[in-house]
């Protein structure tokens, strides 16, 4: 092979022109389509855009926040004291998964991507078993068979995901096109991270969604960072909602740590889906603050100022000086509420502990709805016959 | 030399290829500042700028179709998917079109291209961070597919993967990254592919392995040995194009073979291994090639131990070559 031409010497410059932006932070935020948003940093909010939601919704959505940010801080120690094998936070992105599952309804589908296991927990998956899916025990729904953080709750029609990044995306357009042939009065909620939108399904995903008009609303979670690669050097697209325009659906880009503007801009979007008005793309804006997960080490790549400006946007805190204001909340409402939750999250971790390893067969079964008669022998000869254990095998290197 | 550890030598190799071949570029999904998510290219963005090694956007067909127009065009990209189990959005693009490329044109565009990844069990990591689906890639006519074993092994077959004219599968055991140390020449040091090792001489029975199970099989050749029995555990290092000789004549020698692997039994590469010997030479056959595999599911997570062959597993394969 001939070595390419060596007199274009001239060193390449490489870096998109969007790769000099930092991680854009939502006050002046100048991007298209314009970023939506409703609560103000001082805890007032824009009085046209509030969506006026009763005391009580009010304070569902501020619980539920700070209930997921409890247990993701559990759960994040469970891993550092090498109780559970791994873990990935969402600490900054609450509102962004509570925002938008508050303005579906029970029967509408969920295809969750890595972030969105609050959305389990909202529809109603008990502590103790997403505790045990990070476990992978007995207790655990699929089994132990999963990596940590793959929740699945079929009675939440909450779909269970694989790691594979992207890959939901499409399941969620098929199986809103499939409510649509049904006739069923069900929309489709489809999340996906920044780093998703480079994956093939979102192009396949998006695309079968616009062409086949179907009741989903696809919910992209912009935290700013897939592992190391900012969204700047994901794409050069000025924002990611704006490329809705080009599949020909509406693109709505809102602020992600503003509980009540993820909320209407979601509403809208199921509303209309609901219509029969077609699908919806999201961007909601928000940051990822902590490490990709309990492997990563956010300090080799990325400036700890960034996250500095991030935490001083946090979805939580905003929230609460709305509620506040309006003398909803209080210290010691916030105190007492605080206690429940660790209790009830101790409760549960102690509950999920106490469960055992799944049993040895659940290592071929469903593989298919019968268990092949090859593969059955193959484990009765080797596992069942000689009455190996999980603590057989391990390989002391 | 200097002792390493078989990710420190994968990153040597290519660090020693990018001082060799201005042709060589590294790419892939967090390669760049973080050094990969294993860490097997840290430092290279520093020393060769981001021109020769680059982060790119999540896509692996966008990484690996770009690093085909590379590879066309005259370049030598070393692309890298993050884990095995996230290469099949580049499927298409692997065997329909890099595996092809030669023949297709007759010879006129050619695919000189390395995709590596890290592959295999027994890092917790669950159904889609441990597969081993190296089979896929051996029953595509066009692809070499390379797995070292050792730390020395990993750099001079990774060199001879870069050097290569064709498009190689240079899988890395990850579950012996850190945990498997050795010697390593500086500078340059090839291992040509399609040349076996024996790791270790014996005479009762032959035990083919490669990747990380190597090592388990050499933990069950102790124990054997204490039981007074000698085996042979061969490395073929590559495992397509194969190295025949190697292990036919290791068969010839011991009269038995079991081969050992994590993927799945059925259609795994094991098949293929016994089929050989039982074409070529079963006449020296003392008793059934056995294979000891994975089982034909997904990759477990909590009960990833029982799925793994183990050296308990080995030695009742060895076993059943004696008593069937
Ligand atoms: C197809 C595929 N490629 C690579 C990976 C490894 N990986 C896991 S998460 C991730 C980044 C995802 O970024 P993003 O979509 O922005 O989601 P976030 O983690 O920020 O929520 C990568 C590269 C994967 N899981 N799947
Ligand atoms: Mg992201």
């Amino acid at each position: 092979m001939p070595k390419p031409n060596k007199t274009t010497k001239k060193k390449a410059t490489r870096t998109p022109p969007a790769a000099q932006r930092p991680a854009a932070a939502p006050e002046g935020d100048r991007g298209s389509p314009a970023l939506l948003s409703v609560l103000r940093a001082d805890g007032t909010v824009d009085a046209e855009r509030d969506p006026k939601l009763p005391a009580e919704t009010l304070l569902f959505l501020y619980e539920q926040m700070v209930q997921v940010r409890e247990f993701d801080r559990r759960m994040l120690m469970l891993q550092r004291q090498g109780r559970i094998g791994f873990y990935g936070p969402i600490l900054g992105q609450e509102a962004s998964t509570i925002g938008s599952i508050a303005a579906t309804e029970a029967r509408d589908w969920i295809f969750p991507a890595l972030r969105e296991g609050a959305a389990a927990l909202m529809r109603g998956l008990p502590l103790e078993v997403a505790i045990a899916q990070l476990i992978g025990n007995e207790l655990d729904r699929c089994k132990g068979r999963q990596m940590p953080c793959h929740y699945t709750y079929r009675e939440g029609n909450y779909y269970g995901m694989s790691s594979v990044i992207g890959t939901q995306i499409s399941h969620a357009t098929g199986a809103a096109m499939a409510a649509k042939i049904r006739g069923d009065d069900v929309v489709v909620l489809g999340y996906m991270g920044d780093g998703a939108t480079s994956a093939n399904d979102f192009h396949a995903g998006m695309n079968f969604a616009a062409v086949f008009q179907v009741p989903c609303v696809m919910l992209c979670q912009n935290n700013h960072w897939a592992i190391s690669v900012p969204v700047s050097a994901q794409m050069v697209s000025e924002t990611i909602a704006i490329k809705a325009e080009a599949y020909g659906m509406p693109g709505v880009r809102v602020d992600g740590n503003d509980v009540l503007a993820v909320y209407v801009a979601t509403k809208e979007a199921v509303d209309r889906a609901r219509r029969g008005g077609g699908p919806t793309f999201i961007e909601a804006v928000t940051y990822r603050r902590l490490g990709h997960s309990s492997s990563d080490d956010p300090t080799r790549y990325r400036d700890e100022a960034e996250v500095a400006a991030w935490e001083k946007r946090d979805p939580i805190d905003r929230f609460r000086r709305y509620l506040e204001g309006r003398d909803l909340w209080d210290e010691p409402r916030e105190e007492a509420f605080k206690q429940d939750i660790a209790d009830r999250v101790n409760a549960a971790i102690a509950l999920a502990e106490s469960a055992g390893p799944p049993a040895a067969e659940s290592l071929i079964t469903d593989v298919f709805a019968d268990v092949p008669a090859n593969l059955k022998r193959h484990y009765d000869d080797t596992i069942a016959g000689a009455g190996a254990t999980e603590a057989d095998g391990h390989f002391p290197l | 030399m200097a002792n390493m550890t078989l990710l420190g030598a994968v990153n040597d190799a290519m660090a020693t290829e990018m001082r060799n071949d201005d042709r060589v570029v590294v790419f892939g999904e967090d390669v760049g500042k973080k050094g990969g998510v294993f860490g097997a290219t840290v430092g290279l963005q520093d020393e060769f700028g981001t021109d020769r090694c680059f982060d790119t956007p999540l896509s692996e067909c966008g990484i690996i179709g770009t690093g085909i127009g590379m590879a066309v065009y005259g370049m030598r990209p070393v692309a890298e998917i993050q884990f095995l189990d996230f290469i099949y959005p580049a499927f298409d693009q692997i065997v329909s079109e890099a595996a092809k490329m030669r023949y297709r044109s007759g010879g006129e565009y050619t695919c000189p291209m390395v995709i590596r990844s890290p592959y295999g069990g027994g890092i917790r990591g669950g159904h889609y961070h441990s597969q081993s689906s190296e089979a896929y890639f051996c029953h595509t006519p066009g692809l070499k597919v390379v797995i070292p074993s050792t730390p020395a092994d990993a750099k001079g077959l990774l060199i001879a993967s870069i050097r290569d004219e064709d498009p190689v599968m240079f899988l890395e055991p990850k579950r012996i990254y850190r945990t498997v140390k050795g010697e390593v020449p500086e500078g340059e040091h090839v291992v040509p592919l399609s040349k076996g090792r024996v790791v270790r001489e014996g005479t009762d029975c032959t035990v083919v392995a490669y990747g990380a199970m190597v090592h388990i099989c050499e933990q069950a050749a102790e124990q054997a040995a204490k039981q007074g029995r000698n085996l042979e555990i061969v490395d073929p290092r590559t495992l397509v194009p194969l190295d025949e000789d190697i292990i036919l004549s290791s068969v010839k020698k011991t009269g038995r073979c079991v081969v050992v692997y994590e993927a799945p039994k059925t259609c795994g590469y094991g098949a293929e291994i016994a089929a050989l010997i039982a074409e070529q030479v079963i006449e020296y056959l003392e008793g059934p090639v056995v294979r000891v595999a994975g089982f034909d599911t997904p990759f477990p997570y909590a009960l990833e131990n029982l799925y793994m062959p183990d050296v308990r597993r080995i030695l009742e394969g060895v076993q059943r070559t004696f008593t069937w």
